[in-house]
């Protein structure tokens, strides 16, 4: 589904992902951890397409198709979805009315017709229901005022209304209490399926037990310095990531 | 012959129409000397420095219109805030409709200045009342001071609320090729009284139409006056509105600015705490393009102690439009324990637009409160990402940024009617489709 090629990318003249490959299949749960500044996030960002970074060198594809010229609106109605880290407040702007017209963008840009407003109701009654939001919380402004827990719990409610081929969710265990990590994992594992994928961007070992991942990578200094499988991540956790960096420096 | 002294010359006309023989017409004719004395503001004057009226005093305006003008109601509705019952006073060209007016004295006189300048039964409340908060030197207000004989009048007796807001309209038709008008009202909402009042002069035509507006506002103590005013008008209107307010204690009076439109729109907005606990809330929303100009000259004076005042001006200019904010916070040696906040943010989405903003405070007291805050900038590339990751399109993820940028200001919009009003407004004039209805 997804297969990134030697990717370098830079923000102002400083490079900070420096050749990553990375292969992506349906049905996968893919983990990327790493130190603070090793990356995840710009390649999050890379992938949705963030203007602020230059790709230097290599690709990003999706199903054979190259997203190089792509915006990030393009990308997200070809499927790709970013759960933020920091999500932003739009004021005045309700959830409800939000996700609507989200959904009704990528609608229009398959030439679809608007969602019917019955098929919406639905589909928002059981999406808040998957992630035991509140009805309320649902009229309130977008992000306005919100929780740490309550953003990013709107954030994998959006997710699971886009319904994307591919998610990648960055970070999005910070801040959140054992209870709502919970929730948001098993709200994740029921939009799982054999034919979209998951990235899970992660510091800690913690969300993992809850979404549990097929590979797990390390990025370091821009560089995918290790994949295996879950248990990577379970040794990461136990020796933290120092052992790792001298690894590569000696590798 | 220039504006200033067809205006100058034609007061005798203007006598000729009106009883002089009583105190509001010592008062006309006072201030016509001073208006005669000073003449329209230059841009020499600092407080005039981004707005010049220049343009305004070359065109050949008539002062009194000739004919009156019938306006069919279905044509207008839409000016109207039709969605809810309101009391109207309606002008055409000047001239009160009653056809399109709903008055009352039922407990409270809304109804019109003419009649309370006139009527002996006014009296009282236009002794104390008159021109005792509008200044008598500032020389726009002295010549609507000299003119003034037509507007609305409003008086809201002790512990008393009217059953519904008041909407004061000014039409104009283009039965002139271009027209002055000069528009008065007296606001008087004594103790424990509350008042809602909507206002908004529109023109019907492109012919040139030049209002130069006075109200006073004076709120007793404990009442609570909200006033909204629209401004959304064409492109060949031109609007200087000058609002005094005199507040007694614990009154709260907020005045909401929208500006859409209009060829050129200052706003003076003048508020003097006169009593101690008093709160003054003056917000704007300006979203301007083509060549529009607003200019926003806020005062607050803070005379007595314990009070606060608070300034919430958001301003998006596209095109070529400009825009002024001024603020002006003046907060007496005596006013202790003030409270004085000014905001003015700015979006500039164009190369060729501009906006000067400047706040100014004058304090003389040492126990206070005041901050002040003034931003130009350009909208958040990372909520614009954001959005976009959503799917929603550049384009229109910019006008929701914007129309999020303007609407925590009608979050104080206590009637949801006008606020749902309002942001259907912001948002057909950053010209987007947001997919949903507001």
């Amino acid at each position: 589904m997804l297969k990134i090629n030697n990717l370098h990318a830079q923000v102002e003249d400083k490079e900070i992902l420096k050749g990553i490959n990375l292969e992506v299949k349906a049905g996968e749960v893919h983990a990327i951890m790493g130190p603070n500044g090793a990356g995840k996030s710009t390649l999050a960002s890379v992938i949705a397409g963030k203007e602020e970074f230059e790709v230097t060198k290599g690709d990003v594809v999706l199903d054979g198709e190259n997203l190089e010229e792509d915006s990030p609106e393009e990308r997200a109605h070809k499927g790709v979805f970013l759960s933020f880290q920091y999500p932003v407040e739009i004021p005045g702007v309700s959830v409800t009315n939000f996700v609507k017209t989200a959904i009704n963008e990528s609608r229009k840009a398959r030439g679809e017709e608007d969602m019917p407003a019955k098929d919406m109701l639905k589909l928002i009654r059981e999406k808040s229901d998957l992630l035991e939001i509140d009805r309320k919380f649902l009229s309130r402004s977008l992000n306005e005022g919100f929780s740490g827990g309550e953003k990013k719990r709107n954030e994998i409610f959006q997710m699971a209304m886009l319904e994307p081929k591919l998610a990648i969710l960055d970070e999005t265990d910070s801040g959140l209490d054992i209870d709502a990590l919970r929730i948001v994992a098993n709200g994740v594992n029921k939009l799982k399926s054999k034919d979209n994928a998951v990235i899970v961007i992660t510091h800690y070992q913690r969300l993992l037990d809850y979404i549990v991942p097929d590979y797990v990578h390390v990025l370091h200094n821009g560089k995918i310095v290790k994949s295996g499988t879950k248990e990577l991540a379970l040794e990461l956790e136990e020796k933290g990531y120092d052992w790792l960096k001298n690894e590569t420096i000696e590798s | 012959m220039d504006l200033k002294e067809k205006l100058v010359s034609s007061f005798l006309v203007f006598e000729d129409n009106i009883d002089v023989d009583n105190d509001v017409h010592d008062i006309r004719s006072k201030a016509i000397k001073n208006f005669e004395a000073k003449g329209f503001p230059s841009k020499k004057e600092e407080a005039w420095k981004y707005t010049s009226l220049n343009s305004l005093q070359k065109i050949d305006f008539s002062l009194f219109p000739k004919k009156e003008s019938a306006i069919e109601y279905k044509d207008v509705k839409k000016y109207f805030l039709h969605e809810i019952d309101t009391y109207k006073i309606v002008f055409i060209d000047g001239i009160y409709s009653s056809y399109l007016s709903e008055t009352t004295h039922d407990g409270v006189d809304i109804c019109l200045m003419s009649a309370a300048l006139t009527k002996p039964m006014y009296k009282p409340v236009i002794d104390v009342y008159f021109n005792k908060v509008a200044s008598k030197d500032e020389s726009l207000t002295t010549l609507n001071t000299a003119f003034s004989k037509e507007g609305a009048y409003i008086y809201i007796p002790k512990n008393k609320a009217p059953k519904k807001p008041v909407e004061i309209i000014h039409f104009s038709t283009g039965n002139e090729a271009a027209l002055l008008l000069q528009p008065r009202n007296l606001i008087v909402v004594e103790e424990n009284a509350e008042l809602q009042v909507i206002e908004r002069h529109q023109s019907l035509t492109t012919n040139d139409t030049f209002t130069n507006s006075v109200t006073e506002i004076f709120a007793d103590k404990n009442a609570i006056v909200d006033y909204y005013k629209l401004q959304n008008d064409a492109n060949t209107a031109s609007l200087i509105d000058n609002t005094y307010t005199d507040q007694k204690d614990t009154s709260i009076v907020s005045v909401h600015t929208f500006s859409f439109g209009g060829k050129l729109t200052r706003n003076n907005l003048n508020f003097y705490q006169n009593g101690e606990r008093i709160d003054s809330v003056m917000k704007g929303v300006t979203i301007l393009g083509e060549k529009q100009h607003v200019d926003h000259h806020t005062l607050v004076h803070h005379i007595e102690p314990n009070c606060e005042s608070h300034q919430d001006y958001k301003g998006i200019y596209g095109e070529k439009s400009t825009g002024v904010f001024n603020g002006k916070i003046i907060v007496d040696k005596i006013a202790q324990k003030t409270n004085a906040f000014q905001k003015n943010n700015n979006i500039l989405i164009s190369d060729k637009a501009t906006i000067n903003s400047k706040p100014q405070l004058e304090i003389f007291a040492d126990d206070v409160k005041c901050s002040h805050g003034c931003t130009i900038g350009q909208l958040d590339e990372d909520a614009l990402f954001y959005l976009q990751s959503r799917g929603i399109p550049k384009k229109e993820a910019q006008a929701l940024l914007m129309y999020a940028f303007a609407n925590n200001v009608l979050e104080s919009v206590k009637i949801p009617e006008l606020k749902t009003r309002i942001n259907k407004l912001i948002a057909n004039k950053l010209g987007v489709r947001l997919g949903f209805d507001l």
